[in-house]
């Protein structure tokens, strides 16, 4: 994992005391709201429906054990005791006051962590595959990357107040974990002709309002390019994008209006004058950060299907478990453990403090002390030995961490919605527990098998709905929540957006229009066919039937 | 509205005639790229120093020939939202090698004085009482930067490796 | 309908409530109720000093009726969810 050096830590310090200096100006009546607003944003702060909201940068989803100690102290001293992970690979705090952020941030510093860019419109948490270093099909670790991007979008002076929000997205493996193909910059590491690794660039994904997957731009970019590329492409934005609409802002906009080919145009030429300048990334600079991620001193173990077995054997909770939570390691006698945070009756990605305390222990004894955030907001224990799941398995039953759902129905990814989120226009949690408790029932949900729901409160679509294999849009029909459904969403290699199935559903009816449409499935499906493959092969017919009723 | 210019409250010097009907006035005039265009004769014939000043819409690209008859470039923020400026000082500055006084005018945000000094400028208009003191507490701000603009500040890069002078420095010193 | 004031406080960002008095209540009970435009307006204007005055943000107006048991509650559910809180169990 990066560490900061001295560079990094005078910044993060110095950006905590000026914005406790703003905050002391902001109180003191010097700054307006108007003055102060773009300022706290910038560091993470929102104004929401009961308080401030604090998101706090996870950088590509990494975290050791110390961090997350230091979230759940945050969580404990400063908030309601609980946290929430977000699908950007970020953590949130609902009960913030703006008169002790200062402490809160600087507390978030001594840990190397901090909210600077988490909102705004400027380059936000460069977000990756959260089995980046431990994947078996990757080609190098992907974080090397996000971490170099992540300096360099650092209070870039340029591109702090662009048309909208900026988000970046990198992966290194084929299979696509990251969703690059949904972000305003997706990067894909692969080899070229010649055998050399770089990137597929791939610009104008995003979900929101209007939902567009991204174009490939650029098959192979260099690696020493990187930063004087992405520089290129922020300012054709900065300067092209839309600033009239802010619903027409984003750059998949402007990609949309004058087509990739005259994008790609406009991001050479201006790419051209720069590519020989300082941008060019020093082989020093690249090696200095791939040393960090090098990776634990990995055992020699070997793999233990007997074990395994064994003990799946005696207990089929913890059987259910490893179908749906554990994921091959590139290591022998390794596994990758997904910690799900979709209990019942628990909203989705909230993690209490004394869970978090419970995952830092778990992680330093089993898993080199480290953690990832996914982007369904849930956690990994990226690097556990197969000998010690059984064992880790039960430390996670008694913090309600153990529910053996990840990517099946009750793997819910819901927004804060309209409990939280003064954007919403609808509750999401509420719908979300509601599905999950008519599939709390493990032999039915694994029958089901893998399918992904996801549950936006408003159409700025934080909970991907576009991407979801269900997806559900709340939307305020006469004051009354109503539910919107799209199907066959996906956000993988094969990214796909949802297409809206008809008239929504009110509150009530929204669960068991699930449950129809999961029946369907059941009912047409083939051998070994996931909802997905379902779907695609019989297309909208028989679910809008099971939905609405014969034709 | 207080002008700080290379970190001191100054007066301004230009008469700025941009939104007026007929740019003539008296000493240095600040004119639009449209009054530059229609009267770039009469303009160049005056023996007075001559200010530009550019709407966030207009690209440094369709003057960089002319700069050498601007002693000073005025870069409008409609709104401190529209940062298209910052792209515009950095190319001024970086691209066309522009050395003269460059302005920030317009919704000018108070704390954000760093980054537009960062991207090449060296005068600013600021609303506020007091423009000595937002000048102190934005210059010493920040001291670690990731990002090469030109300004000459060191990055974090060539620090951390001992690189001399990596990035390329302006070709007048930022006064 | 009746109105009151809601607003969130500068320093720690809760829900407030206006009182008669001009100062702020976490509690809906405890807000001045205006039952005519006139003294909407004025609680309004009375508010909207407050955050001239950086003591809160985003003053408005809510409309609210009573319930079966005679209790104020807004008349829209995103106010109602302000002024209780969230429909599902907090965490911990």
């Amino acid at each position: 994992m990066y560490r900061y050096d001295e560079f990094d830590s005078q910044l993060v310090n110095e950006r905590v005391e000026q914005f406790r200096r703003q905050v002391d100006r902001r109180l003191a009546g010097e700054l307006s709201e108007d003055q102060f607003k773009p300022l706290r944003l910038m560091n993470g702060l929102y104004l929401q429906l009961h308080a401030y909201m604090l998101r706090i940068n996870i950088p590509y989803g990494s975290l050791s054990s110390h961090q997350l100690r230091t979230l759940a102290h945050v969580a404990r001293t400063y908030d309601r005791g609980y946290g929430h992970f977000t699908t950007r690979q970020n953590i949130q705090y609902n009960w913030i006051q703006l008169q002790q952020v200062p402490d809160a941030l600087a507390d978030l510093a001594a840990a190397e962590m901090h909210g600077i860019q988490s909102s705004g419109n400027c380059i936000r948490n460069v977000t990756a595959d959260q089995y980046a270093g431990v994947a078996a099909d990757e080609l190098t670790d992907p974080r090397i990357y996000c971490e170099i991007i992540r300096q360099w979008s650092t209070l870039h002076p340029e591109f702090s107040f662009l048309p909208r929000k900026f988000k970046i997205a990198v992966t290194a493996a084929p299979t696509d974990r990251a969703a690059v193909q949904v972000h305003d910059i997706g990067l894909r590491m692969h080899r070229n002709a010649a055998g050399d690794p770089g990137f597929e660039v791939i610009v104008g994904g995003g979900q929101g309002r209007t939902p567009f997957i991204g174009k490939i731009i650029r098959d192979w970019l260099a690696p020493s390019d990187l930063l004087s590329y992405l520089e290129a492409i922020l300012r054709v934005y900065n300067q092209d994008g839309r600033r009239d609409n802010l619903y027409k802002s984003r750059i998949k906009i402007l990609v949309h209006q004058i087509g990739a080919e005259e994008f790609s145009r406009r991001v050479d030429a201006e790419w051209q004058a720069i590519r020989d300048s300082a941008l060019q990334l020093p082989q020093a600079e690249i090696e200095r950060i791939r040393r960090y991620f090098a990776g634990p001193e990995f055992a020699e173990l070997a793999d233990e299907p007997d074990l395994l077995r064994q003990q799946a054997d005696a207990d089929p909770q913890f059987a259910a478990w490893l179908k749906a939570n554990k994921a091959d390691h590139k290591m022998p006698g390794y596994a990758i453990a997904n910690i799900s945070l979709k209990s019942l009756n628990a909203p989705p990605g909230d993690m209490t403090a004394r869970q978090m305390d419970a995952v830092a222990d778990l992680a330093d004894q089993y898993s080199f002390g480290e953690i990832r955030v996914n982007h369904r907001q849930n956690l990994v224990l990226p690097s556990v030995p197969q000998r010690d799941l059984n064992a880790l398995y039960q430390r996670l039953a008694e913090q309600q961490l153990a529910t053996a759902n990840i990517g099946h129905t009750s793997d819910i990814v819901a927004c804060p919605g309209l409990d939280y989120c003064s954007l919403a226009n609808a509750r999401s949690i509420p719908i979300a527990q509601e599905i999950h408790q008519r599939f709390e029932n493990m032999d039915r949900l694994h029958d089901i098998g893998e399918v992904t729901i996801n549950i936006s409160g408003c159409m700025n679509a934080c909970g991907h709905h576009h991407v979801g294999n269900i997806g559900i849009l709340g939307v305020d029909k006469r004051g009354e929540e109503y539910y919107q459904f799209t199907l066959g969403g996906s956000s993988g290699t094969d990214a796909a957006l949802g297409e809206r199935t008809g008239r929504g559903f009110p509150a009530a009816e929204t669960a068991p229009a699930v449950e129809r449409v999961l029946r369907t499935y059941l009912d047409i499906r083939a051998a070994d066919e996931r909802f997905l493959d379902t779907y695609r092969r019989v297309g909208m017919a028989p679910f809008k039937e099971a939905l609405y009723g014969a034709a | 509205m207080a002008l700080l210019k290379d970190g001191r409250p100054q007066a301004d010097e230009y008469t700025d005639v941009s939104a007026a009907a007929d740019p003539a006035a008296r000493g240095p005039v600040l004119v639009s790229l449209t009054q530059w265009r229609e009267h770039r004769a009469a303009l160049l014939a005056r023996d007075e120093r001559l200010g530009l000043r550019l709407q966030s819409d207009e690209k440094p690209a369709s003057v960089s020939d002319d700069l050498q008859h601007f002693d000073l470039v005025a870069l409008e923020f409609p709104t401190f939202r529209d940062g298209r400026a910052y792209s515009s000082a950095r190319l001024l500055r970086e691209r066309y090698g522009y050395a003269g006084e460059l302005r920030a005018v317009g919704d000018v945000l108070l704390e954000q004085l760093h980054f537009m000094h960062r991207v090449g400028f060296n005068s600013f208009e600021l609303d506020t009482d007091d423009a000595a003191r937002e000048w102190q507490i934005a210059a010493s701000d920040i001291s670690v930067w990731y990002q090469p603009t030109g300004d000459g500040r060191r990055t974090a890069v060539e620090n951390r490796h001992g690189l001399a002078d990596a990035a390329p420095r302006r070709q007048a010193a930022v006064r | 309908m009746p109105k009151i004031v809601i607003a969130n406080t500068l320093a720690d960002g809760f829900v407030a409530f206006l009182r008669t008095d001009g100062t702020w209540s976490r509690d809906i009970v405890e807000g001045a109720l205006a039952t005519t435009d006139a003294e909407a307006e004025a609680l309004l204007a009375e508010a909207t000093q407050a955050a001239h005055e950086n003591r809160v943000l985003d003053p408005y107006l809510i409309e609210v009726a009573a319930n079966a048991a005679g209790n104020l509650r807004p008349i829209e559910y995103r106010e109602y969810i302000r002024a209780f809180g969230p429909s599902v169990a907090i965490p911990a």
